[in-house]
């Protein structure tokens, strides 16, 4: 289970968390969502010790996400970031395979290869795509890569930062899918933060919406539609009246 | 409020560029202990390697051969208003070795291999990838700080030897092609004006100017803005950086070896 208490941020003058509070049971699907800019990636990359917080504490089965051993702690953990964050300089299988061929998690070259092929095959792209280079593929394969890498050492949680940011809407549809059957498949603890409602619907089991550094709404997905919540209605709607104010 | 508001700003100026001192001491400091400690990243050192060594060749050469050759020139026109021009081979030599050899080979490395770790550093930093090293379980500090600057550290020095050498051999077409110099003549006089200590201070400041590029580069990039726009003045101010580091360097170890 991860859980935020009274977590706070701010860049400067910017005050981007201002008291997050959240609980994500193990084995369930959280989406957060929320407006762009709003700290949802600050809150998930706190999580990760990528960002320090102010003040609050974020805990992971009970313990304090920023003591004891980094490596143990980040083994745990798989993510899948907005543009993929492949590394330019190695090929789709030397990315997929990263942890596999450097650290604790290091296994003989052939075997790291073959889980490379196999998570590949997973997400959907064949073993020829294996030994090509992050940009000779398009935005929807490297998003897959980004996948594949993210499950490649079998994580128990995984984050997914804007999963579907720049796909056109099947793509999208085929990645959200993706994810779904892989987080169950696993049995994995998934994070997901996203403001495309359609993925939403599609990977979540609770929704948190974030909004002015606090979780205004949280919830399950099925009670989404019919919260109350003026904030979450706009949100879902689409609707420049409401609560939260549309720069035009 | 008018008068001290120039002042004001002069000081923050000054502590801004105190705290940055201070921070890319650290980071310098940082680098060296990630170099002395495992994991060990061998793939990557040897990429840095040949990217910083193999591959600065020929800009090296071409630096070396062209600076030799219009060195000669310049001693011998120089030499000929108190009939002096008999020292080319010695001046050459002492001019190349001592001083213009490890500053050209540095400032060369700096524009090829400050610039471009800069580039590649903080386009990783603004496409997340170094994010995701983190979250890979992998320090970027051990995998992209420390091969490269053990690698700098390292072959600097050869490049600056290889540089010493095709400079004097640059000196030496000049001389005995058109200057009429005698082949066998320069290149002993060469050999025995040459002391040891003037080629250990040679590549010891090739050693110095090799971490000094690579930190550069890598502080720079990792400390790089948002967008392409921070790419490209984490890329410019790192060779600026280094550059300048570079020369002071020069002073100071030369102050140190030779000013006695």
């Amino acid at each position: 289970m991860i859980t935020f208490d009274n977590v706070h941020k701010s860049f400067g003058p910017k005050k981007v968390l201002r008291g997050v509070n959240l609980e994500i049971p193990k084995g369930e699907s959280m989406v957060i969502i929320g407006g762009s800019g709003t700290g949802k990636s600050v809150a998930l990359k706190c999580v990760l010790g990528l960002i320090t917080p102010d003040s609050g504490t974020i805990n992971v089965d009970g313990k304090d996400a920023t003591l004891g051993d980094r490596d143990a702690f980040l083994a745990r953990f798989g993510m899948l970031f907005q543009g993929g964050a492949l590394f330019d300089s190695l090929s789709v299988w030397q990315n997929v395979a990263f942890r596999l061929l450097r650290g604790s998690l290091k296994r003989p070259k052939d075997e790291a290869r073959e889980i490379a092929i196999e998570k590949l095959r997973r997400v959907g792209l064949t073993p020829d795509v294996a030994d090509l280079f992050p940009s000779e593929l398009s935005g929807g394969m490297q998003k897959r890569v980004g996948l594949a890498r993210a499950i490649a050492a079998e994580p128990e949680i995984i984050f997914f930062d804007e999963p579907t940011t720049g796909l056109d809407p099947i793509m999208s549809g085929v990645i959200n899918d993706l994810i779904r059957e892989i987080v169950v498949e696993m049995g994995a603890t998934a994070m997901t933060i996203t403001h495309d409602m359609t993925s939403v619907r599609a990977i979540a089991d609770k929704v948190a919406m974030l909004h002015d550094g606090v979780i205004q709404w949280t919830g399950p997905v099925s009670e989404m539609d019919n919260s109350g919540d003026p904030y979450l209605t706009q949100f879902i709607s689409g609707s420049a009246e409401g609560p939260i104010e549309a720069v035009r | 409020m008018i008068l001290t508001a120039p002042l004001a700003a002069l000081g923050r100026a000054t502590l801004a560029l105190l705290a940055m001192i201070g921070q890319v001491a650290l980071f310098a400091l940082s680098a060296l202990s990630h170099i002395l400690r495992p994991p060990f990243y061998g793939r990557e050192f040897a990429s840095a390697l040949l990217n910083v060594g193999w591959l600065s060749l020929p800009v090296v050469g071409l630096t070396a051969i062209f600076t030799g050759a219009a060195l000669a020139l310049q001693i011998y026109d120089g030499g000929s208003r108190f009939s002096a021009e008999a020292v080319v081979p010695q001046i050459v030599a002492i001019g190349m070795v001592r001083e213009l050899g490890p500053v050209l080979v540095g400032l060369m490395v700096a524009a090829r291999v400050t610039s471009s770790i800069a580039a590649e550093i903080a386009t990783m930093k603004v496409t997340e990838q170094i994010d995701a090293l983190v979250t890979l379980s992998t320090h970027p500090m051990k995998y992209l700080t420390a091969p490269r600057v053990l690698a700098a550290l390292l072959v600097v020095p050869l490049l600056v030897g290889v540089g010493d050498i095709i400079g004097v051999y640059g000196g030496f077409l000049v001389a005995t092609g058109t200057l009429g110099f005698n082949p066998a003549t320069y290149i002993t006089n060469t050999w025995n004006f040459l002391e040891n200590s003037d080629i250990i201070s040679s590549l010891i400041k090739g050693s110095v100017f090799g971490f000094i590029a690579a930190t550069m580069g890598c502080y720079y990039g990792m400390n790089s803005g948002r967008g392409a726009q921070g790419v490209g003045r984490a890329t410019k101010s790192s060779v600026q950086a280094a550059a300048v580091l570079i020369l002071a360097a020069n002073f100071a170890l030369t102050s140190l070896f030779f000013a006695s």
